[in-house]
């Protein structure tokens, strides 16, 4: 037996060789760790830890500078944010954005994913392409949106009105119902590559004879897809689902940048950036988004508690 | 016809149908940047409607107002790309330094504080960035780095270092430990063996790693739209798009020109890596 194996078996004690040598790859592998944590504890968890005090402090951008941290503690940003009615019309917008978000990416991802299962000439340049809206940056895409939906000389409504007989342009980013659904449609068309990266990787590894089989028992496309693939790509779909839901909650730029928050989008990141950036109040904020990742922990556990039985490792 | 013949006929024509329909609204949104960026505002104007560019209106005029400097009475995009690629650059070159070892301790060795070291960094992604972003605003000023490409470099390389780790770690694993073993009979130390060994067979991964966090920080606009918006010169490329296209004193036409400078570098970037970014990313995706 070599040493590396005894020091990559448990440190379970015993012979003197295998603790010394597993002692060394325990002080090696905190060295080598060492950087990249301290670096996440500095910029993630000592700033969430900042937050949930100044969540409890009345502080703002001009008191901030001369009173530094320690200031009396008070409940006055929490009664502050929860009984805001604007705090509760975000939290129902982010929801819904969230929800119809994240159903509408998975949905076209495993079309797409589908689509481009079969192998044809191009396919490779296809896949290539499907993933442009996810990796280009998120403000040219932004902006091009912004033109094309623009009701003065943006393309949809020259064409709409030219073609579909449209009375008037439509305001899609600028009025109350369509906003909120351009924003949507906007979410979906930038992550549905996610979920057909994911989707793909999983119908590339399932194993060829349980469909092979079921195509010569004569079943149809659609019970094949319904009874064979499905159950088998469901773990991934759960696990995306967990994924798009945390992060479009959590999501800022698309929305700042399109709508600013306007005519019936402003979701909850968008809100503690206003709230920050025009009233200057730090406290308010903070307490604003200490809620929000409660909101969202809470809902998670809940998740993970009564529904997740398993996927939780293949992250 | 039976079901079978019914149904293989329908998703038979219904396949291409959606690969066509999703080519095009992929792509379009580019095609239509590209296409306004070489037009006069005028001509936009004037023909909200068209799709493709006369030859009579194709100018050059857009890239070259964006990218002169504003001395030079241009919007200075130029500048603003050279500070993007200084913060993208240095965050990949530092990212990959801080993780790489730290993705071969968490793939190789065993050590106290192993399973929170990984639970930690999941939880990173957990919380609103906006969560972190008011102490660190109020922190960074306070240290006098807030606005500099510094601080912003810093909150870009603490982002990108867990997906870096997970990235790096998913493929070391897929290094035989057989060829460490037998480095280490010869008596190499440990990190003998992962500046000699490791690194070199793991050079593929770490070049597409280093690629895709140079994306994120190229990317990046909550942190510069924070940090940084008080002082033009500092401005990214996102920054400044942004920030331009929000108010009516440079022409639309100049700001696509601006975009697809904002864009091409990604998709060049995208092209070259794209097979191992995405086994990268997806690894553990295909056993479910």
């Amino acid at each position: 037996m070599t040493r590396s194996t005894l020091a990559t078996a448990a440190p379970t004690g015993g012979r003197p060789r295998r603790s010394i040598s597993s002692r060394r790859d325990s002080r090696a592998g905190l060295t080598m760790v060492l950087p990249t944590v301290i670096i996440v504890l500095a910029i993630f968890i000592v700033p969430l830890i900042w937050n949930l005090i100044l969540a409890f402090q009345s502080t703002s951008f001009t008191t901030i500078a001369t009173t530094g941290i320690f200031n009396p503690f008070t409940l006055d940003n929490f009664t502050g944010v929860l009984t805001d009615p604007t705090f509760w019309a975000s939290l129902g917008t982010t929801v819904i954005y969230s929800i119809f978000s994240t159903a509408g990416s998975i949905a076209v991802g495993l079309i797409a994913a589908l689509a481009l299962r079969k192998p044809f000439r191009g396919r490779g340049l296809v896949r290539s392409f499907m993933l442009l809206p996810y990796v280009a940056p998120v403000v040219a895409v932004a902006f091009v949106w912004q033109i094309m939906l623009n009701p003065q000389f943006g393309i949809i409504n020259a064409l709409g009105t030219k073609y579909l007989d449209w009375q008037h342009p439509i305001d899609f980013l600028g009025k109350a119902p369509y906003a909120l659904m351009t924003v949507i449609v906007f979410e979906i068309w930038r992550y549905f590559p996610f979920a057909f990266l994911f989707l793909t990787a999983r119908l590339l590894g399932l194993p060829k004879d349980v469909e092979e089989a079921a195509l010569v028992d004569g079943v149809t496309p659609s019970q094949n897809f319904r009874y064979v693939v499905l159950p088998q790509i469901m773990p991934v779909i759960a696990l995306l689902s967990v994924l798009r839901l945390i992060m479009t909650f959590n999501k800022f730029d698309d929305i700042y940048l399109l709508t600013g928050g306007g005519a019936g989008t402003e979701v909850a990141a968008v809100r503690v950036y206003n709230q920050l950036i025009g009233s200057f109040d730090i406290g308010g904020a903070a307490a604003n988004a200490f809620v929000l990742s409660a909101i969202l922990a809470g809902s998670l556990f809940v998740y993970v508690k009564f529904f997740a039985g398993r996927g939780e490792d293949n992250l | 016809m039976s079901r079978l013949a019914v149904e293989n006929r329908v998703f038979g024509t219904a396949r291409w149908v959606v690969i066509v329909v999703l080519v095009i609204v992929t792509l379009f949104p580019f095609y239509y940047m590209v296409e306004l960026s070489f037009v006069p505002i005028q001509d936009l104007l004037l023909n909200p409607d068209r799709l493709w560019v006369p030859i009579q209106d194709f100018t050059l005029t857009t890239y070259q107002n964006v990218l002169k400097s504003t001395a030079d009475g241009g919007q200075g995009f130029a500048g603003f790309m050279l500070n993007s690629a200084i913060v993208a650059v240095s965050t990949a070159i530092i990212t990959l330094v801080v993780a790489i070892p730290a993705s071969y301790a968490v793939a190789r060795l065993k050590f106290f504080g192993q399973r929170q070291v990984s639970t930690l960094f999941l939880a990173v992604y957990l919380f609103p960035v906006i969560i972190i972003a008011i102490p660190l605003f109020v922190g960074f000023s306070a240290l006098g780095i807030r606005e500099s490409l510094l601080g912003l470099t810093i909150v870009y390389i603490a982002q990108t270092i867990p997906v870096s780790v997970h990235m790096l770690r998913s493929y070391l694993k897929t290094i035989p430990v057989s060829i460490e073993e037998a480095a280490m009979m010869d008596g190499a130390s440990r990190t003998r063996i992962l500046t000699q060994i490791t690194i070199p067979l793991a050079m593929p991964t770490i070049v597409s790693t280093g690629l895709y966090v140079f994306m994120i920080a190229w990317n990046e606009f909550l942190f510069a739209l924070l940090f940084l918006t008080g002082d033009r010169n500092l401005w990214t490329v996102s920054l400044g798009l942004s920030q331009l296209a929000g108010g009516l004193e440079v022409s639309k036409t100049v700001l696509m020109a601006g975009s697809v400078l904002l864009t091409v570098p990604i998709i060049v970037l995208y092209g070259l890596t794209e097979r191992a970014l995405t086994e990268g990313l997806t690894s553990g995706a295909e056993k479910g």
